[in-house]
């Protein structure tokens, strides 16, 4: 297989053609533009549907028909846009229907800017969506591990019957670097028992809340999402063994992050790394093992520290601390001054 | 004579005595039988009063969100080229919050048929003011009678996609046999011209909401001869062959 130099977006939409989609409706919005661009030629090459839509809402809308007809089907945005698709995402979990979505986080809430962020994570991992439902949600950091898990999000998408999540960022979307591909994927929409075709010679079918014909839906859903928390936590460690303070960090943070765990180390310091590669289900088994961790840091491009929570409770409230981005990506540095402020005792905890 | 039912309408549906969704209903599924389009007809079905439809419409159909279902049928559609896909919507789901989506699927002219019951309100919710509300017309939110000066002219689809580059456009009622059986033609004409593969087709159906009207079944469709024709004529607006 050959190695190719690629930007995170085009990946992404290369990815998503080798994992069998054929559909995809959306709207340009920057840092994610590439996705439309890529695909308004590639999905006709291959034989599938590529639609600019009017919007986002429109976009989500016509993902979740196609889904219903069994195919696989993708859309992507950023920011603003992925708050307008967030009432379709709760009707096609509600349906149980799967489909793709990627989030390339910009920075800021409104209209934000075009820069890499990290301010979507309480939308994406905690529904921006009403009601009860989640997003299995991936949070991949270099380019090649964002082909590989577009391509792991359809067949995820499909095992559970559910929305899957991309979350990924302006920095590792337009970043160049090398990546292989798999094979083209074949997907045949006729071989799922629920994708519609028209009703036959037998009973109809119906997409819609499963809630409405399902008598025991609290228990369903409940163990249904359990299920995902058992199966489907990923993550990667570095150095947590032995040690004293371990970083939380996700995208490319993680690449920072990993940077100063080498520093701190020279310098005698006992830091370790725990990125999440997937954001829902949160990897609380990485957690489990780390008796010895007297404090944890979780290093984000949000200056509310959205992901904290969830470091805190897989922590089982041991201390936590906040390392804040915001309007640019960390220096390394940076970050590993804020690690020795914490051995000293001189940093502020989260609660 | 033994009254023949239509098999897509497999238990009795439920809307109000007098409501024009069940004679739409009834004609969309014979339309799609005698086309034999029934077994691969799928529909996007709107939220309102025909969000009742997924227990009682026997073909296969997708809950759409509030406004969305023209852009659901497309979907639907691109993914299912042979298939007979239409959208089934209230004048509230269609022209207030999904007006964009209405639009644009005719815009690009999809190989679609959206079926627009027009009742002049939002029946599901209790009988709000929608986009059709006549000029004066009492509701639940304009209780002293539409003003247009602020909320401007009742909106008038067959007008607004008239410029449009479209397949069929139809505008019927269902106040007696002879509406209702041109309404079937409409109906039959725009699912001909998905078949065609000639495009977007639309058939709005002027239709009686007795329960929101506070009207008996009758006065309703008496209203909607006297009143409700004079703002929304009938006929063939495009592709009628006229
Ligand atoms: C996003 C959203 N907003 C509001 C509603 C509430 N709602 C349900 S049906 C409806 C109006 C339906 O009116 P119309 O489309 O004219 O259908 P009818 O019931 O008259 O046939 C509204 C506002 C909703 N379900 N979703
Ligand atoms: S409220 Fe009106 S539109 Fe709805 S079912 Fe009753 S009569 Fe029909
Ligand atoms: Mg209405």
């Amino acid at each position: 297989m050959t190695r190719k130099l690629m930007k995170g977006n085009d990946a992404i939409a290369e990815a998503a053609i080798r994992g069998g989609c054929r559909f995809f409706a959306g709207y340009p919005i920057t840092p994610q533009s590439e996705i439309l661009e890529y695909l308004s030629w590639r999905m006709p090459e291959v034989g599938g549907v590529f639609i600019q839509t009017e919007s986002e809402i429109s976009g989500i809308s016509m993902v979740y028909g196609a889904a219903a007809t069994g195919a696989r089907a993708f859309t992507s945005s950023s920011g603003p846009g992925f708050s307008l698709m967030q009432e379709g995402i709760s009707y096609i979990a509600s349906a149980e229907l799967p489909c793709v979505i990627v989030d390339v986080q910009r920075y800021g809430s409104g209209l934000a800017d075009i820069f890499t962020g990290q301010g979507d994570y309480w939308q994406a991992v905690k529904n921006g969506g009403h009601g009860d439902y989640r997003c299995l949600v991936y949070a991949p950091n270099s380019v090649q591990e964002t082909v590989d898990l577009t391509v792991s999000a359809f067949d995820k998408a499909e095992e559970y019957r559910n929305p899957v999540l991309i979350l990924t960022d302006a920095s590792i979307a337009q970043m160049m670097e090398p990546v292989e591909f798999p094979a083209l994927k074949d997907h045949n929409q006729d071989a799922l028992p629920w994708a519609m075709n028209g009703k036959g010679d037998g009973q109809n079918k119906r997409h819609t809340s499963i809630m409405y014909y399902n008598l025991d839906y609290d228990n369903y859903l409940k163990n249904k999402y359990d299920k995902i928390i058992e199966k489907e936590q990923q993550w990667e460690e570095i150095k947590t063994e032995d040690a004293e303070l371990v970083l939380v960090a996700y995208g490319i943070s993680s690449r920072i992050c990993a940077e100063v765990v080498e520093m701190a180390r020279k310098e005698g310091l006992m830091v370790g790394l725990i990125r999440p590669i997937t954001l829902y289900p949160f990897p609380v088994k990485a957690f489990e093992k780390l008796e010895k961790v007297k404090y944890f840091a979780s290093v984000e491009m949000s200056c509310l520290s959205q992901m904290i929570e969830d470091v805190v409770m897989a922590a089982r409230c041991r201390p936590t601390y906040p390392i804040r981005g915001g309007m640019k990506v960390y220096e390394a540095e940076e970050i590993l001054s804020a690690v020795k402020d914490i051995f000293a005792g001189n940093a502020k905890e989260v609660y | 004579m033994k009254k023949r039912r239509s098999k897509i309408l497999y238990v009795d549906h439920k809307f109000c005595p007098g409501c024009g969704h069940g004679i739409v209903n009834r004609l969309v599924a014979e339309v799609l039988e005698e086309m034999n389009e029934d077994k691969g007809a799928i529909c996007a079905v709107a939220v309102g009063c025909s969000s009742l439809m997924p227990d009682t419409y026997g073909v296969d159909i997708v809950q759409s969100q509030h406004g969305r279902a023209a852009a659901v049928a497309v979907g639907i559609k691109r993914c299912r080229p042979d298939n007979m896909v239409f959208s089934y919507q209230g004048d509230g789901d269609a022209l207030a919050i999904g007006f964009s989506e209405t639009m644009y699927a005719a815009i690009r002219n999809e190989n679609i048929t959206v079926i627009l019951i027009n009742n002049n309100n939002f029946g599901m919710t209790g009988g709000q003011m929608s986009p059709t509300t006549l000029e004066n017309q009492r509701t639940t939110t304009s209780p002293y009678g539409r003003d247009v000066s602020l909320t401007g002219k009742p909106l008038d689809v067959m007008k607004l996609m008239g410029t449009l580059d479209v397949a069929y456009l139809a505008r019927g009622t269902l106040t007696d046999i002879k509406e209702i059986t041109k309404t079937k033609k409409y109906i039959r004409k725009a699912f001909e011209a998905q078949k065609n593969k000639a495009g977007y087709s639309l058939v709005e159906i002027l239709s009686p909401c007795p329960t929101n009207w506070g009207m008996t079944p009758l006065n309703a469709c008496k209203h909607i001869n006297q009143v409700v024709q004079s703002v929304y004529p009938l006929g063939e607006y495009q592709g009628g062959g006229k």
